[in-house]
């Protein structure tokens, strides 16, 4: 299938951005290069493209819930206009996307899914509808959307509104921002790490929202930024990545996002029961933090041993850009995720030391 | 992208210049400029024995690691151990910034490789 074009491909080809297919999307890896575009994040302030991303509507009598029902984190604690991540699992247990949901109103929720589960979240929602009286829409083709990301993110979005960008505190929003004249939804989120906003619109107005950002943001140094250093940016905070931290096959508890799963909230919920039995029987298996001792860089899929025994895999592994270190995530038998503990990288086929150390990468 | 003149080049866009005996072997602009910005080499021990088109070596940006194929076979004299310290420098200059130096075992393998004409004909095809 050919990739898909987002509103703003003309812009980043303008741009002189790298562009490759991610998850069926036309997108830019970098323009500049991943190291600048991932210090403009973290010092001073970043724009990305995340028109692919998925926009799920629940709408109806019973959309609380159903979203409920549907969530491992408890809606029913949400109000409106505020945001939460969550998992929406499988009955076994095993994670069908991790998401956002915003609560517009009790009857009236907005799902921010990954772009390559859109259509499999979509038809997986509407299979458990049941006698829920809700309606579903996939709204994804008609939404455009940027993050604006980095510690002057505000400042430079604060130039073209009127809106007080305070009022919008962390995962929150504001269904109704005028952006130099064009309508938005602007929410305090972001995948990153840093301070930021992300700011949906239609396909045609982000066109206009994305180059008046970008001018508006000169003084303070914006750049535009790729999927590259999107992955380098949330792997330093710690955000998981679906298909590496948490899957279908690795379960939330196992990715060690307990926090966004509650067991004991008052409604019944998909994957419930299997996650509490994986709980209470304790987790074979849990992601942790390392650090290589040795040299080399750990890279996703690299097998991790110990005496010469498999006991894992590499879930993301970088070079560090802030830390200037070689870090990953492995996902490995939970006896040996004691912090301090030493454990081979097979790099190469050939056994590199590492230790383990906490996720948390950046601790600011 | 530049080409070196008077160098041979591989499909995989290494570079090898005869000195005597002793093959040098790096890699070229195009590669480096694929990989963006390197923070990352590993290179043989001095005294391997590697085939060509073995890896020996691997290149590695913050987004991903490249292997570096060997474009002759040789014994390894000499490794270039300021690329261990600071491998920005193969983005600098991959021409000056040499990798790896070998003893050929084959002199005649280096016919089979392209000409920095050919090599150039080669590149503005991959365009």
């Amino acid at each position: 299938m050919e990739a898909k074009k987002t509103p703003l491909y003309d812009e980043h080809v303008k741009l002189g951005g790298k562009v490759v297919d991610y998850a069926g999307w036309y997108l830019p890896i970098q323009y500049e290069g991943l190291v600048p575009e991932h210090e403009a994040v973290r010092n001073k302030v970043g724009l990305f493209d995340v028109s692919h991303m998925g926009e799920i509507t629940i709408k109806g009598k019973d959309a609380l819930a159903f979203v409920d029902y549907l969530m491992t984190n408890d809606i029913s604690k949400v109000v409106d206009n505020q945001i939460v991540y969550t998992f929406m699992c499988a009955p076994d247990g095993g994670v069908v996307d991790d998401l956002l949901v915003y609560r517009l109103a009790h009857d009236d929720f907005y799902l921010v899914v990954n772009a390559s589960n859109t259509d499999k979240d979509y038809k997986w929602i509407t299979e458990q509808k049941g006698n829920f009286d809700v309606e579903i829409v996939n709204i994804s083709d008609t939404v455009g959307e940027v993050a604006i990301q980095g510690p002057l993110a505000q400042k430079v979005l604060q130039k073209l509104t009127n809106t007080d960008l305070n009022t919008i505190t962390f995962f929150t929003l504001n269904r109704k921002v005028d952006i130099n004249g064009v309508e938005c939804m602007v929410s305090r989120t972001g995948y990153t790490g840093e301070d930021g906003f992300e700011v949906y619109t239609t396909n045609e107005g982000v066109v206009k929202v994305w180059n008046d950002i970008l001018e508006a943001g000169k003084e303070e140094g914006i750049k535009p930024c790729g999927l590259g250093c999107r992955d380098t940016l949330r792997f330093e905070a710690s955000l998981p990545l679906y298909g590496h931290e948490m899957s279908d096959v690795i379960s939330p508890l196992e990715g060690g996002f307990k926090y966004f799963v509650k067991l004991d909230k008052a409604s019944d919920f998909i994957g419930k029961e299997a996650l509490n039995k994986q709980w209470t029987e304790g987790l074979k298996r849990k992601l942790a933090g390392f650090e290589m001792i040795g040299r080399g860089i750990p890279r996703e899929g690299y097998e991790i041993q110990k005496d010469g025994k498999v006991i894992g895999h590499v879930t993301t592994g970088y070079m560090s850009p802030t830390l200037k270190k070689n870090i990953g995530n492995a996902l490995i038998a939970t006896e040996y995720t004691e912090l301090g503990t030493e454990v081979d990288i097979m790099i190469r086929n050939k056994p590199v030391k590492a230790k383990i150390i906490s996720k948390k990468f950046l601790s600011k | 992208m530049k080409v070196q003149k008077g160098l041979h080049y591989t499909n995989d866009h290494e570079w090898v210049k005869l000195e005597g005996d002793v093959a040098v072997i790096g890699v070229a602009d195009y590669a480096q400029h694929q990989l963006g910005d390197i923070v990352y080499v590993e290179l043989p021990e001095i005294d391997d024995e590697i085939e060509k088109e073995e890896a020996f070596s691997a290149v590695e940006s913050v987004k991903a690691a490249a292997d570096i194929y060997m474009p002759v076979s040789g014994k390894v004299v000499a490794i270039n151990e300021e690329l261990i310290d600071d491998p920005a420098l193969l983005n600098a200059d991959p021409y000056e910034n040499w990798m790896i130096k070998v003893e050929m075992t084959n002199k005649a393998e280096l016919d089979e490789l392209m000409t920095s004409e050919e090599y150039e004909k080669f590149l503005a095809e991959e365009e």
